[in-house]
Parts: C-alpha cells; sequence; structure tokens
C-alpha cells in the first residue's frame, strides 16, 4: 500500500473541515481516522471503492450516523453530535445515494418539505428558480414522486435540498443509475452550482465523472484518505489511481 | 324502512366518536410508528374531563366549550406523555414501546379512579337537544344528528390539515422517510409531539361527545380500544379516509347486529376484520408496508448458547429448592408456587413466539384462555376425567393455533399483532356471548383434579412436572435445528428463504407450538382453580404475558419464566395496595426507559461488567 500523501489544505476559507473521526454501525468500524477538508465556493470529489466509507463520510457529516471520535467543523463551527435537523439549518443539503425523496408526495410538496428560510450569505432559492434549473420538474410538478423516473427523482433531490438555500451541498453518488444523457446533465447543474457560489462535496465512483466537475479529490480506502489533493495531482501521480481506484 | 334509517342514523352516529379515536390512533402510528396503546385512555380522560367541565360551564356555550376545553386539555396530557414516556424509546424495537404505552395506559386507569372515583358517571345531556327528531315515525335522538353533522367536519378539517398545510406536508413526509425530513432541517422532535397532542386530542374530543350518549366509566378504556384497532386496520394504518369508512362499517354493523344477531355483535366485527385482511393484508385504503423499510432496531441479537455447568447447578438447586416447597407445610404457599409455575409455563410460550421467532403476538391469551375452556367443556358436558382434559387442551389449543396462525402470518409486523388481537378477542367475545354453552360472564365452575390429584400438594407436583418440562421442551427447541431456522427467519427472512428454509412455515409451526404450550397451562390453570371465566381470553391477560417476557428480557433464553416469576410474586404482593396499577404502570415505564434489558439481560450485563460471566467478545 502507498503511503498516504500529507492531506494539503486547499486555498481560500475552509468550509467543512473532519479530523480524525470514527464511525461505525454497531460494531463494525466503517471509518477510522478520516480526515478532510473542503474550501469555499469548491467542488471536491470523494473517491474510492465500494464500501471504501463514502456514504458514511457524508452520513457523518450530517450527523445521521454519530462519529465516535474526531470532530466535525462547519464554517468554523463544531457540529458534531449536533442533531441532523441543525446540522441542515446551518446551511448543508444533503442528497442521499437512495434519493429518499417522499414518493407520495407531489413534486411541489417534496420541495416544500425542503423549504428553510435563506441564510446570510446564501443564494435564496425559489420554486422558479429550481424550475429554471431543473425544466422536466416544472412540468410535472402535481405529479407524486413515484411517477417520475430515476433521473427525474435524481433532479428532484437535489431541487430539494436546494430549497433549504445550503451554502455545502453533499451530493452521494450522483451518477449512480441514471441514463448517460442525464449523467451529462448533472455535470452541468454541479458546475452551475459552483458558478452561483455552493460548496460541493460529492461521492463518486466514476472517475471520468468527477473529472468532468471537481476541483479537488480525496480518495478513501478502508475509511481513512489515502490522498488528498487537486486533479492535476492525480493525474502526476498514476500509481494512486492504479492502488486505490481501478477495479 | 323507517327503523332502518333509524338504525342506519345510530350506525354512523356512533362512528363519530369511533373515528375521531382511531384517526388519532392512524396519525400518532403513521408518524412515530408507535402503536399507541393507551389511546383508549385518552378517550376516557376526554370524557372525565369533559363532565368536570360541563358541571362546571353553563349552558349551551358552555357544554360545546367542555368538549373543546376537553380535547385540547387532553391533548396537553398527551404532550406530556410524549415527553416523558415515549422520546426516550423512539429509537426502541416496537414491544418496547408498546409496554410503555401499556404502562401509561395503568397509570391513567388509576389517576382517574383517584380523581373521580370508581362510580360510573351519567353524562349530562346537550342543551338544546335533549329531544328526538321522528324519521318515518322512528324516534332518533337530536343530539346523534348533530354527531352525523359534525363528524364530517372534524373529518374535513383533519383533511385540509393534512393535506392542504405545510404541517401537514411534513407530516406526510415524515410518514414515510423520518429520518430524511430531519435531514432537510425540520425538528423531528416537535412534529412528534405536535403530532401527538393531535392525535390524543382527537380521542379526548370523541370521549367528550359520546358523553350525552354514553357517560363516563372506568372500563371505558379498554373496550374501545379493540374496536379502534379494528376500525384502524381495517381502514389502513395511517390512512384517515379509510379510518371513516371503517368506523362507519363497524358502526353500522354493530347496530344491526344487536338488532338481528344480538349473540353475535362482539364476533362481527372482528370476524369483518379477519376477512378485510385476507382480502386486502393492509386495510382497505392502507399503504403497503415495505418489507424492512424500518429495519432492525437496537442492539443485534446475541447467539444464544447451551446452560454451562455452573447455570446447570443453580436451576438443579432452583428445581430442588421448588420441590421441597410443600415441606413448608403451608397451603397457601403450595397453591401461590402452582399459580406461579403455570404462569411461567404461559409466559415461556409466549417469550419463544417472541425472543426466538420475532413474532410480536398481542393475543396469547386466547391459547391459555383456549386450553381452558377445552378442559373445562370437556369436564362440563362429557364428563371427561383430568388425564385425559390436561390432554385434549394443548391440543385444542394447538389446533386453534394452526388455523389462526395461517390467518395471522399472512400479514406481518404490527398488522400481525393487530390480527392475533382481533383473533384474542373473538375467542374472547365467544366465551363471553355464547352463554349457553360457555355460561358466559359467569364462566364454567366445578372443574376439580382427579381423586388422586385432588390435594393440593399432589397437584403442585403435577404442575412443577408439567410446567418445568414444558419450559424445557421449549428451551429445547430453541437448542435444535429448528430453533436455528426460527432465529434465521427472525433476523432476516429473505435470506432464510435464500438458503432453503420454508420461513412462514417455519414459523407456523412455532405459533402452533406455543400455543400448545400456553394450551397447556391453560388446563392446568382451570383444574388449579376449579373454573374459568371469559377474562382468561382478554386483552389484558395476553398483556400480561408481554409484560412478563418484557420484564424478563426479551433478547435472553430464559426472560419468559424468570419475569413471569417475578412478575406473579410482585403482583401477590402489589395488588394487596389500593392504587397498585399505578404502581405497576410506573414500575413498567421505569424499566422500559432505564433497564430495556429486562431481568435477565440487566443481570448479565451486570456479570459479565464484574468478570463473573464471560462476555460475548471472549468467546470469539
Amino acid at each position: 500500500m502507498a503511503a498516504p500523501s500529507s492531506p494539503r489544505k486547499p486555498r481560500g476559507p475552509m468550509m467543512l473541515e473532519l479530523e480524525s473521526v470514527d464511525s461505525y454501525y454497531g460494531k463494525a468500524q466503517v471509518l477510522s481516522d478520516l480526515s478532510l477538508t473542503v474550501g469555499a465556493g469548491q467542488v471536491v470529489a470523494l473517491l474510492g471503492r465500494n464500501g471504501a466509507g463514502k456514504t458514511t463520510t457524508l452520513k457523518s457529516v450530517m450527523q445521521l450516523v454519530r462519529p465516535r471520535a474526531g470532530r466535525v467543523t462547519f464554517r468554523g463551527q463544531d457540529i458534531t453530535r449536533l442533531p441532523s435537523y441543525k446540522v441542515a439549518r446551518m446551511g448543508l443539503g444533503y442528497v442521499p445515494e437512495e434519493r429518499r425523496i417522499f414518493t407520495d408526495l407531489t413534486v411541489l410538496e417534496n420541495l416544500e418539505v425542503g423549504r428553510q428560510p435563506a441564510r446570510d450569505g446564501s443564494v435564496a432559492w425559489t420554486q422558479g428558480m429550481l424550475f429554471d434549473l431543473f425544466p422536466n420538474l416544472a412540468e410535472r410538478r402535481h405529479n407524486r414522486g413515484k411517477a417520475l423516473s430515476g433521473g427525474e427523482q435524481q433532479m428532484l433531490t437535489i431541487a430539494r435540498s436546494l430549497m433549504g438555500n445550503p451554502a455545502l451541498i453533499l451530493l452521494d453518488e450522483p451518477s449512480e443509475g441514471i441514463a448517460p444523457v442525464i449523467v451529462e446533465q448533472m455535470a452541468r447543474i454541479i458546475l452551475q452550482l459552483k458558478t452561483e457560489g455552493l460548496t460541493v462535496l460529492l461521492s463518486e465512483q466514476n472517475l471520468h465523472f468527477a473529472q468532468a466537475v471537481a476541483d479537488a479529490v480525496v480518495i478513501i480506502e478502508h475509511g481513512s484518505a489515502k490522498f488528498a489533493g487537486s486533479l492535476a495531482e492525480l493525474k502526476a501521480q498514476p500509481e494512486i489511481r492504479d492502488a486505490y481506484l481501478s477495479v | 324502512m323507517g327503523l332502518f334509517i333509524a338504525q342506519l342514523l345510530t350506525g354512523l352516529a356512533n362512528a363519530g366518536a369511533l373515528f375521531m379515536v382511531a384517526s388519532g390512533l392512524s396519525l400518532i402510528f403513521g408518524v412515530t410508528r408507535v402503536v399507541n396503546f393507551a389511546h383508549g385512555s385518552f378517550y376516557m380522560l376526554g370524557a372525565y374531563v369533559g363532565y368536570t367541565l360541563m358541571q362546571v360551564l353553563p349552558g349551551a356555550v358552555g357544554f360545546w366549550g367542555a368538549i373543546l376545553l376537553a380535547g385540547l386539555i387532553v391533548g396537553l396530557i398527551g404532550i406530556i406523555v410524549e415527553i416523558c414516556v415515549l422520546r426516550p424509546v423512539y429509537s426502541a424495537p416496537e414491544l418496547f414501546q408498546l409496554v410503555a404505552t401499556f404502562g401509561v395506559i395503568l397509570v391513567i386507569q388509576d389517576l382517574t379512579l383517584m380523581i373521580w372515583g370508581p362510580t360510573d358517571l351519567l353524562g349530562p345531556r346537550a342543551p338544546g337537544l335533549k329531544g328526538v327528531v321522528r324519521i318515518m315515525g322512528e324516534p332518533v335522538p337530536q343530539y346523534d344528528i348533530a354527531l352525523i353533522v359534525i363528524t364530517p367536519f372534524v373529518a374535513l378539517a383533519l383533511w385540509y390539515l393534512i393535506a392542504r398545510t405545510r404541517v401537514g406536508t411534513l407530516v406526510r413526509a415524515a410518514t414515510q422517510d423520518r429520518e430524511m425530513v430531519g435531514a432537510l432541517g425540520v425538528n423531528q422532535a416537535w412534529l412528534f409531539t405536535g403530532v401527538f397532542f393531535l392525535g390524543c386530542a382527537l380521542a379526548g374530543l370523541g370521549g367528550a361527545l359520546q358523553l350525552p350518549k354514553g357517560g363516563a366509566d372506568l372500563l371505558m378504556d379498554f373496550s374501545i380500544l379493540a374496536s379502534v384497532f379494528v376500525v384502524v386496520v381495517i381502514g389502513g394504518m395511517g390512512s384517515l379516509p379509510g379510518a371513516y369508512l371503517a368506523a362507519v362499517i363497524i358502526s353500522v354493523l354493530n347496530v344491526f347486529g344487536v338488532t338481528y344477531l344480538p349473540q353475535s355483535t362482539l364476533v362481527l366485527m372482528f370476524v369483518v376484520m379477519v376477512i378485510v385482511l385476507m382480502v386486502r393484508p393492509f386495510g382497505l385504503l392502507g399503504r403497503e408496508e415495505v418489507a424492512g423499510e424500518h429495519g432492525q432496531v437496537g442492539e443485534p441479537e446475541r447467539p444464544i448458547r447451551p446452560a454451562g455447568t455452573g447455570v446447570r447447578l443453580l436451576v438443579a438447586f432452583l428445581l430442588a429448592l421448588l420441590a421441597s416447597v410443600p415441606l413448608l407445610g403451608s397451603n397457601f404457599y403450595n397453591v401461590l408456587i402452582t399459580d406461579i409455575l403455570i404462569f411461567c409455563l404461559f409466559a415461556a410460550s409466549l417469550h419463544f413466539l417472541l425472543g426466538q421467532g420475532g413474532l410480536v403476538s398481542f393475543g396469547h391469551a386466547a391459547f391459555f384462555g383456549g386450553g381452558a375452556y377445552v378442559a373445562a367443556l370437556l369436564v362440563t358436558y362429557a364428563g371427561t376425567p383430568m388425564e385425559l382434559a390436561l390432554l385434549l387442551a394443548p391440543l385444542g389449543a394447538g389446533l386453534a393455533a394452526i388455523v389462526i396462525g395461517w390467518v395471522c402470518l399472512r400479514s406481518t409486523g404490527v398488522y400481525f399483532a393487530m390480527l392475533t388481537l382481533a383473533f384474542g378477542q373473538l375467542l374472547w367475545s365467544l366465551a363471553f356471548q355464547w352463554g349457553d354453552i360457555t355460561g358466559g360472564d359467569d364462566g364454567l365452575v366445578n372443574i376439580w383434579p382427579s381423586d388422586w390429584a385432588s390435594d393440593n400438594v399432589v397437584f403442585f407436583y403435577l404442575a412443577l412436572v408439567l410446567c418445568v418440562g414444558g419450559i424445557l421442551l421449549l428451551r429445547h427447541a430453541a437448542h435444535a435445528p429448528f430453533g436455528y431456522a426460527l432465529r434465521a427467519a427472525r433476523d432476516s427472512a429473505r435470506q432464510a428463504e435464500a438458503t432453503g428454509i420454508n420461513t412462514r412455515h417455519v414459523q407456523w409451526v412455532a405459533f402452533t407450538f406455543a400455543g400448545t404450550m400456553a394450551g397447556l397451562a391453560g388446563g392446568l390453570f382451570v383444574f388449579s382453580k376449579g373454573s374459568v371465566f371469559p377474562n382468561e381470553l382478554e386483552i389484558a391477560r395476553s398483556f400480561d404475558a408481554l409484560i412478563v417476557v418484557f420484564l424478563g428480557g426479551v433478547k435472553t433464553l430464559s426472560g419468559g419464566w424468570v419475569g413471569g416469576a417475578f412478575f406473579e410474586s410482585v403482583k401477590d404482593v402489589l395488588t394487596r395496595f389500593e392504587y397498585w396499577r399505578l404502581a405497576l404502570g410506573l414500575l413498567i415505564i421505569f424499566v422500559v426507559i432505564v433497564a430495556p434489558d429486562g431481568i435477565v439481560g440487566s443481570l448479565r450485563k451486570l456479570g459479565e461488567r464484574l468478570g463473573w460471566l464471560r462476555g460475548e467478545r471472549e468467546l470469539r
């Protein structure tokens, strides 16, 4: 196993910081001593194989999984062990891998559940703005969640999180299980969110997708970070890619 | 024709209170996933509080104001219960929540008794609505008409709240995925509390509204509980229109039943429920519960292992101690310990079903009482000797379990629990209403053991052998391959199926086995007491067993009989006090929150901490 390269701090003010986080499911340890940072306005891709701990990392940020050790800081404030709803209200949007839209609720009602008052320094999203960003959803606003296609459901999950006017959005495997043409659309949307000033932390297995959207990459394996750096740095070290990402 | 319409109207009027209580229960279940057993108690509180307010507030304004205030006050009491009792157990397994709300029932029962006394209260009549309206010549009380008009408005207001407001949207979202709602920034704790307030307020409103028709008494809580469960299950858990539809069906059916089939009013309701669930396992308008939606909660189960030498010696010592009880020469102790032994076997049989099978049955008394009635009927009508009756009691209960299990195991989780409850009530109402055969409320008496066993000491040894034998047999089954298959079905039905286990079949056999053992306990019970009454089949008896299993520790192997022995001994002491229900209720709530592992589980943990027992880790 290659020696982990020292996680380098990105430029600019820090948005999110994980310090030596340990997380468990019951007695099984998933994250061990995981540290990573996300700078304001960055798109960071969390890469790693199946079971490396990507989803658990995002859940540990949201406090849906409570870290047993370590610290999570968001905009300089310690959010470890806060209830999830407080974490969300501080400006963290969470888009789970299984989407988890409310299938019995209409598109509009799904958005309503996500609505939170605007905070200083973040975009104040309205339904209109979201329907501009996701035109498919506009057509289907009165449809129930279960009537949507996989891609539409994925769009709805993102739109629902944006209704909370987050400063940082956590996307768990946004390219998984949707048609290639939608994957392209997804990449465009992520880049657009970035231009709106949002910070994005996304987990990915698909290196190509990550390359299309991310500024920086964190590679995790067995629940700890093995590499952190820019895309260019990752390209310069193909042995890292081979060790942690190739199947 | 006039009579028909008048009866239809009475049925519709009765549906009002039933709908309000049922919709409250349904709402609470939908969001919190807690089946609130104490919901009948909030209904009862609504009636008592409403009664007191009506004494104070004058005139028509006072009457209707009292009803609204009663709803509000009961809602606020609900908030206290939610914060103190339910919040600590939301993340605990289903059974813990049920037991906790059962503790609430006991507490409310005694508090009501303390405040309002034991006498039934006659509800005041509504000012201005004291007369009757003649419809096609038949008298219909004006108040009934008022109820028929009011109920749809309450239903409509409720529908508007749920379907059209932001709070309602959040409630519906939380019904589907409450964790996600939290992750979107909604404070679930207050959402839960709010829903609990609303649900309890509805129950209180229902209780106060029916005052002019039924008054207030201390049995209201249990008497409405069964109907409410039936309504919620027929309508579909979490569906408001379903609750309304089912409330109307059940109420109308009851009114017609009283007229045309007076012997079967109680039975009818449960028969309808069973039929509906066989056709639509999730109720008329219910949504299918997705398997594994809520996942396994709480600590993972520990693998069971055969008793070590120490435990065996301890058991042998205890048995020797038990066998020497008659040496005390006290008839009182002989009889008391016999009762305890019988109850231990009953508890152990439910514990097997619950702990090994993961099947939460609310109607296990059906088999205990069933066995008791089989024996009693055989003795009364066929002059069957005790030996044969004791053999046929478990067989009869086992046969009943085969049939009931076949129906109930078609559904899972809460629906399974409700179905077992319904069958328990079905048998109870048969025993209660079929007076010509079963003696009804007077029960069957003069059922005594054969001459050789009529001495207390001899019967004690007979009970000792049969009960300990039954408990050991249950324990043996847990260690047999059958027990492994049963636990596999409990922990992951899908994977068990994939390894070739017919999970439904295995559970069916377990259900029958547990029923048979409960029947044996029931048979012994009859000969010990010399009589049997319908209350051996009651919900309360099933709950006794559930509480015992819980107190002993569900996730242990010996929790059933240990809990049984503890409960029966404590009950013997407790029931000497006037407000023993209050004490027992508080004890139950305390155990649920503080020591959820039960007696055996807590002792085991203590032993491991002190180093007396080997922990799980060291065994690997």
